[in-house]
Parts: C-alpha cells; structure tokens; sequence
C-alpha cells in the first residue's frame, strides 16, 4: 500500500497527496507542537514538511518507511524552528507516577485495581479517546513525542530513535514514564464513569 | 514458595515492563521478570493494564482536518508541479 503510494506520487498524482495529506497532517501538528511554542508556527513548520516532501519524494530512497521519512523531516524542521527549550531527560522528568503505590519493602500499596470486562468495553469509547488525546499532549514534550511515534503511529522502536536522534535506552526510559502516565489516566478515566 | 534474595520486588518489576514488552531484557532479567510474574497476581494485572493502555493509545482518533487546510495543501502541491 505504501510502496503504491510512493509509486503514485513520483507521477506527481494529486489523489495519492490528498490521502497523505488527510492521514498525517493533523499527527503532524501534534507532534511539531512539542517543538514550538504555538500552534500557527507548528502549521507553518507542517507546511514546511509538505513542501519538503513535495520536493524530496523523487529523492526518498525506501531505506525507511515514508511515514518515517515524514516524520524525520518535520522533526528536523521543527527543531531548526522550535523555540521551545528542548527537553532531555532531567530531574524534574523523574518519574513519580507510580512510586506512591509502593510500600518500604517494594511491594505494591494499595495494588492496581482490577479493570472490568465493563471497563475494557468503555476503552475505545471516544470520551476515553479524548482524555487520552489530552493526555498525550500534557506529557513532557520527549516523553509525547516517543508515545506518539511508538504508540499513536505505531513506528518500530529503531524508527523512533532514528526520528527523534536519540538511544533505544532513553527512548525506552521516555515510553515507559508515559504509558505508566497514561495507563494512571485511564484509570482516573474509567473510575469516574 | 522460598523468597531468594535475588527475586524481584514488585517495584522493580514494574519498572522493568517496558523493557520487557521491547524485548530488550538480558535472558537472566527475562526469567526473574517472568518468575516474579507468575507469583504475582498484582504485577500481572500492572503488565495486562500496560498492554491494554497500549492498544487504546493506538485507537486514539486524530483529529479532524479543517478541509480548508486540505485544499491549500492540494493547491500547494498542483502549483508546485505546474513549476
């Protein structure tokens, strides 16, 4: 599907760009923002990838997928761009999500709650889709961006760290603080309702 | 079951899961992950959360694109191949 795809459009063909453009705009977006300080310079840095992307698919040479090749040019653009203070990890990233549910000896206190076959039902319900949009985007910039890649766009752990730069360790490290975040998020989520 | 010393706490398996799921345990690491598992209800529900939170995360639906956007975009790249 994706080698049509770039087949299509090295024939400059409009449609196989309006597919693309739908799938991984709005992504896009998202993911400049946790390099730029708003919302319109993210769009412009999108716009910029467009174009980049325009221009480069007769260079792209399929080494990686071309949602990785995307995604590696807006962040290129987006860093060149961001305003915002790059993150690494630091102290303040330290991870405190789950460390209150430990007692002194390391065992669980109190022990994570069971979730229900009701509960798992209301997973995929679009009012827990979009707390967990929300979410994603209040995480620490390096832990959105790894969770987005990793988990929304489903890019393979190499993929990752080809795209942001950095280690599978810390990448690994980032993936871990924000899903354990997240699965905390669903849990407030589901307790609620 | 006799606790060694060198069994895991629940703490530190927890903190292990990610590397568990990527596959980037040392063999030895994997067996005590998996040991502590199978004598931990409380850290395989944790695992079975983690995967689940995984597979919603994965559903989450992107938001929808304002199709005045689209069309610059489209209008953008007709230019472009005109050039």
């Amino acid at each position: 599907m994706e080698e049509e795809l770039v087949d299509r459009l090295r024939k400059r063909d409009e449609d196989a760009f309006a597919v693309l453009v739908e799938r991984y705009h709005m992504p896009m977006v998202r993911l400049a923002l946790t390099f730029v300080p708003n919302r319109s310079v993210a769009e412009e840095v999108v716009q910029d990838t467009w174009i980049g992307v325009i221009r480069g698919i007769d260079r792209f040479e399929r080494r990686s997928s071309l949602k990785t090749w995307m995604f590696r040019i807006l962040v290129n653009r987006a860093r060149k761009t961001g305003t915002r203070e790059r993150r690494t990890i630091s102290v303040a990233d330290v991870d405190i999500t789950d460390s209150n549910h430990f007692s002194s000896d390391g065992s669980w206190s109190p022990p994570p709650a069971p979730w229900t076959d009701d509960v798992i039902d209301r997973l995929f319900a679009s009012a827990v889709s979009e707390r967990l949009r929300i979410a994603i985007d209040k995480l620490p910039p390096t832990q959105c961006q790894v969770v987005t890649l990793r988990d929304v766009e489903r890019l393979s752990p190499q993929e990752v760290c080809d795209v942001l730069g950095i280690t599978e360790a810390n990448q690994r490290v980032l993936l871990h603080r924000a899903r354990s975040q997240l699965r905390k998020t669903i849990e407030l989520e589901i307790g609620e309702g | 079951m006799r606790i060694l010393n060198r069994d895991l706490v629940c703490r530190q398996a927890v903190a292990l899961v990610t590397d568990y799921l990527d596959d980037a345990l040392s063999r030895r690491q994997r067996r005590r992950f998996e040991a502590h598992l199978r004598n931990c209800p409380n850290c395989s529900r944790y695992l079975e959360q983690i995967r689940l939170t995984i597979d919603t995360v994965g559903h989450v639906e992107p938001e929808t694109l304002d199709p005045d956007v689209k069309n610059e975009l489209i209008d953008l790249y007709r230019r472009y191949n005109e050039e």
